[in-house]
């Protein structure tokens, strides 16, 4: 099959490319960042999505599948540039499926599409609204990007479009919003509080893309793994430091003292649990994640130890 | 300083907690947040009350399902949410096997810090519909007092009256197929006897109000507890009847419950004499 990844200079992007390549399909990848370590049968195309030369590639290709996850998200600092990649990108890519006679395309979007509040339901089904927004408005473009991708299900009816909402991804790459937060030795929390995460091990979120290519859903679904965890075991169990801040200083906080810079948006999700119920993607495609949470966890703390370890 | 009976307690404790038929992660939580460490500390000191301190009476527990899910409907009594945890140690102390009653809390609730993280920690969710459904759907037996906030408001003149009951949990009931185990809860008034309900004091807190009680806080008096719980109402239906069909069912609850208050009453009544008749 001949399939097109937008993003595979991205960690995810590259492990797919890989699995796919190796599985024998024909695959195209498109990024602008620089990708060192291209696997044998991949054809790298070094253009920017939204540019003319794009337009060529899926042109010369035209790819029966294409994967979209050249969307840029984290909970740290935004740039403008954010708001053009996440939707003029995602324009580009369904009208160029669109144009070359594409079969399926795969939007790869986060669960944090739901957003955290003391009033959402634990397990978002996919036909919530995101009501998280209110409280954090520099999620605007992710969630206008995910919405624009599953308008695609009925401006596109001749084009299956499987939009995915994955939750938080961990493992020995230490890439994601996840990973990025854990990485330092202190990881701070409001005190009161301990939202549950959920995360998975970055090689499972492979497969699943992988799954939906093959088993090609119409719809919405969200992605999961194991259980969820609180906050504070996942701390704990990557060897980091938890340090509960009172709500009225963590602003002042953050930033300082070697904890990491967030955006105020974002302590929404250190207080409030966002889990979503990933049991339709498991029907649609049969989808089961094989590495556990113990393993995700093990995998990242190995590959990034605390810089101070405690004494044994 | 050690309670008297706290250690076997908490040893029992353990030990019933071990036994709740809960799916529990490696590091001991259920998907919902709970924990089993939490449930153990958090529980333990209303464990305690409800057998040393109030002395709860527990009757007619065979009508609640030993499996499956079910739903826990009742009165409130107190101005706080005693009655709650009173029922939910009753559940887990008195049934075997124990069972985790899971309340639907108010949604002020979720914004506290540390009262939020103790209530997901013991497995109390904010009662939202979708919650409900879950629980329901995932076989468990959810804690449900229709009478909502309004309920804990009574004074201590109107401890023994039931207030409009919200009709939502009929509706769910009915769309998860589930039993309504209605039950009453008696004493929790003279526990807690509210004068008054400080509404603009507690809205400065984020909570709808805070009862007042001759002695200010709403700290309660070692006054016997009992909890009358009655046959399961069994109701057929889609949940999507018209509101005439919902209140009927609605009302055949409230029925119930107000006829196990009222049974409960004569029992504490000819208790309260027998217990002077053989006063010295």
């Amino acid at each position: 099959m001949k399939i097109l990844v937008t993003g595979v200079a991205g960690l995810v992007g590259q492990m797919l490319a890989r699995q796919l390549c190796a599985a024998g399909h024909d695959v195209i990848g498109v990024d602008r960042r620089r990708f060192a370590d291209v696997p044998a049968g991949l054809h790298l195309c070094h253009v920017d999505l939204r540019k003319r030369a794009a337009e060529e590639v899926f042109r010369h290709y035209r790819p029966e599948v294409v994967v979209h996850m050249a969307t840029i998200g984290h909970l740290f600092a935004e740039s403008e540039e954010r708001y053009r990649v996440n939707l003029g990108g995602t324009r580009a890519v369904f009208e160029q499926c669109r144009l070359h006679g594409a079969a399926h395309a795969i939007f790869v979007g986060r669960h944090t599409y739901y957003g955290a509040g003391p009033d959402s339901p634990l397990y978002h089904t996919e036909d919530e609204p995101p009501l998280g927004l209110a409280s954090y408005p520099e999620l605007a473009d992710l969630v206008a990007a995910d919405l624009y991708a599953g308008s695609a299900l009925w401006r596109m009816p001749d084009l299956v479009t499987t939009v995915l909402r994955v939750c938080y991804s961990l493992g020995p790459s230490g890439h994601g919003t996840l990973a990025t937060l854990l990485k330092r030795r202190l990881v701070p929390a409001v005190l009161g509080f301990d939202p549950l995460a959920q995360l998975m091990h970055e090689a499972d979120v492979v497969d699943a893309i992988a799954t939906a290519i093959r088993a090609r859903p119409r719809g919405v679904f969200n992605v999961c793994g194991p259980s969820p965890l609180p906050l504070s075991v996942l701390v704990r169990e990557t060897g980091r430091r938890l340090v509960p801040i009172p709500e009225p200083l963590i602003a002042a906080a953050l930033g300082r003292f070697g904890l990491p810079k967030l955006s105020r948006g974002a302590l929404g999700h250190l207080k409030h649990s966002i889990v979503v119920d990933g049991s339709a993607f498991r029907r649609a495609t049969g989808f089961v994640h094989t590495r556990d949470e113990v393993q995700a966890m093990t995998e990242f703390a190995a590959a990034f130890p605390a810089r101070r370890p405690r004494p044994a | 300083m050690q309670l008297a009976g706290a250690g076997s307690l908490h040893a029992e404790l353990e030990d019933r907690i071990e036994r709740l038929e809960i799916p529990w992660s490696s590091f001991g939580f259920d998907p919902y947040g709970a924990s089993k460490r939490h449930l153990v500390r958090t529980l333990l000191p209303f464990c305690w009350a409800y057998r040393h301190y109030f002395g709860v009476r527990v009757h007619g527990l065979a009508n609640v399902p030993a499996r499956g899910r079910a739903m826990l409907v009742g009165n409130h009594s107190g101005g706080i949410a005693l009655d709650a945890a009173m029922v939910i140690a009753a559940m887990l102390l008195e049934l075997d096997p124990p069972r985790l009653a899971q309340g639907m809390a108010d949604r002020f609730l979720g914004r506290w810090p540390f009262l939020a993280l103790l209530a997901q920690r013991s497995g109390q969710l904010t009662g939202l519909p979708e919650h409900a459904l879950r629980l329901l759907h995932d076989e468990r037996l959810l804690l449900v007092f229709p009478e909502g906030a309004h309920g804990t408001e009574k004074l201590y003149r109107e401890r023994y009256s039931l207030v409009d009951f919200g009709t939502g949990f009929v509706r769910l009931a009915l769309a998860a197929r589930a039993p309504i185990v209605p039950f009453a809860f008696l004493g929790g008034g003279e526990a807690i006897p509210t004068v008054a309900n400080a509404y603009k004091l507690g809205q400065r807190f984020g909570a709808p109000y805070l009862p007042l009680t001759p002695w200010v806080l709403p700290l309660p008096l070692p006054v016997r507890l009992d909890i009358h719980v009655g046959e399961p109402v069994e109701l057929r239906g889609t949940g999507d009847e018209d509101d005439d069909v919902v209140a009927a069912h609605v009302e055949r609850v409230k029925l119930a419950i107000a006829g196990l208050i009222a049974h409960g009453k004569r029992v504490r009544r000819a208790g309260a004499a027998r217990g002077a008749g053989q006063a010295p």
